[in-house]
């Protein structure tokens, strides 16, 4: 039981669970989530400052970003250029390396533009960042990214806020039996039993951001998906049963009165 | 350059004059930002953070200045 740390480009961590710092009523409830689920890495958006209101409260007045580590996005993206320029900026206002890369193919959907999100990772990674990459849940596409220089692959499990949960566990499981980087389920969470469902099936972690800022409440969801993913995670170390077609009795069938 | 001196200057989108001499570290302080909290773009290269005392602001800059905020 003792050390289950995961490693990401040869940084450790101890939680498993992502979460993004999107869609929140407040700064107050965000950092009170992010505390109750544990987090270590929250993921964050790069945007122009208002300049006509410089005084608005920040979000690194409220997650500090020395006690948990940022991982910049590329949210909005829909080409690798405007990706790359995204976490060069990302990479000057903060000095990390370690990034999300998300490109975009349509607003519909929010799937990844696969052509593109391969063209930015060989870039990114040729520029000294570690991408980790949101992308389709596609063995042969995980396959690619990896030998482009993604430092983790992180496929969906449906789309970007839907809360429709793992819709193919097969090639989720097909990507992480082929990758040699960490593998996490980045997009589709709904709730617990989904981020269980993911961690069961032997992912290195989970990302989400709508599934606990959209629940009614937040934090207590937060805490959720902490337990969630804890007991994912220790049911796929122990190794679950074999399933059977028909029903095996618990209790012994010999001394029948 | 305008008769007065002043660099007429775009930053996020929005025209601004700045007066002569003026330099990116003095900018960012007029509009009221905390450097080591924001990151720029001028005319789409990345200015170290390092260089913003000593680069001077010239007419028909154009200025992208960046911060984190709460995403997915």
């Amino acid at each position: 039981m003792a050390n289950d740390n995961w490693t990401v480009a040869g940084r450790s961590f101890t939680s498993r669970l992502i979460v993004g710092t999107g869609k929140y009523k407040s700064f107050e409830e965000n950092a009170a989530a992010v505390a109750a689920s544990g987090a270590e890495i929250v993921t964050v958006a790069v945007r122009r400052v208002n300049i006509s209101d410089p005084g608005q409260p920040l979000l690194m007045d409220h997650i500090d970003p020395r006690k948990v580590t940022y991982l910049p996005n590329t949210a909005g993206c829909f080409t690798a250029e405007d990706a790359i320029r995204t976490l060069r900026l990302a990479r000057e206002a903060g000095g990390w390396d370690l990034v999300k890369l998300e490109v975009l193919g349509e607003a519909r959907t929010l799937y990844p533009n696969m052509r593109e999100t391969l063209r930015a990772t060989e870039i990114l990674a040729g520029e000294g960042f570690l991408p980790m990459v949101y992308c389709v849940d596609d063995p042969i596409a995980a396959k690619q990214l990896e030998e482009a220089g993604a430092v983790a692959i992180m496929p969906l499990g449906a789309p970007i806020g839907s809360g429709l949960g793992l819709q193919n566990r097969v090639t989720i499981r097909l990507i992480i039996e082929g990758a040699s980087v960490p593998v996490l389920v980045d997009a589709g969470v709904g709730t617990a039993s989904d981020a269980a469902v993911a961690m069961e099936l032997g992912c290195d972690g989970v990302l989400m951001n709508t599934a606990i800022a959209e629940a009614k409440d937040p934090i207590m969801m937060a805490t959720a998906m902490k337990a969630a993913v804890e007991a994912g995670r220790l049911a796929y170390r122990a190794g679950r049963m074999a399933k059977r077609m028909y029903a095996d009795p618990s209790s012994p069938l010999a001394g029948l009165i | 350059m305008s008769l007065d001196g002043s660099a007429g200057v775009t930053i996020n989108g929005e025209r601004r004059r700045v007066a002569s001499n003026t330099s990116l570290a003095e900018l960012i302080a007029e509009i009221g930002l905390d450097p080591l909290r924001v990151a720029v773009e001028r005319n789409l290269a990345i200015v170290p953070r390092s260089t913003f005392n000593t680069l001077m602001v010239e007419d028909g800059d154009d200025y992208e200045i960046v911060h984190f905020v709460g995403g997915g």
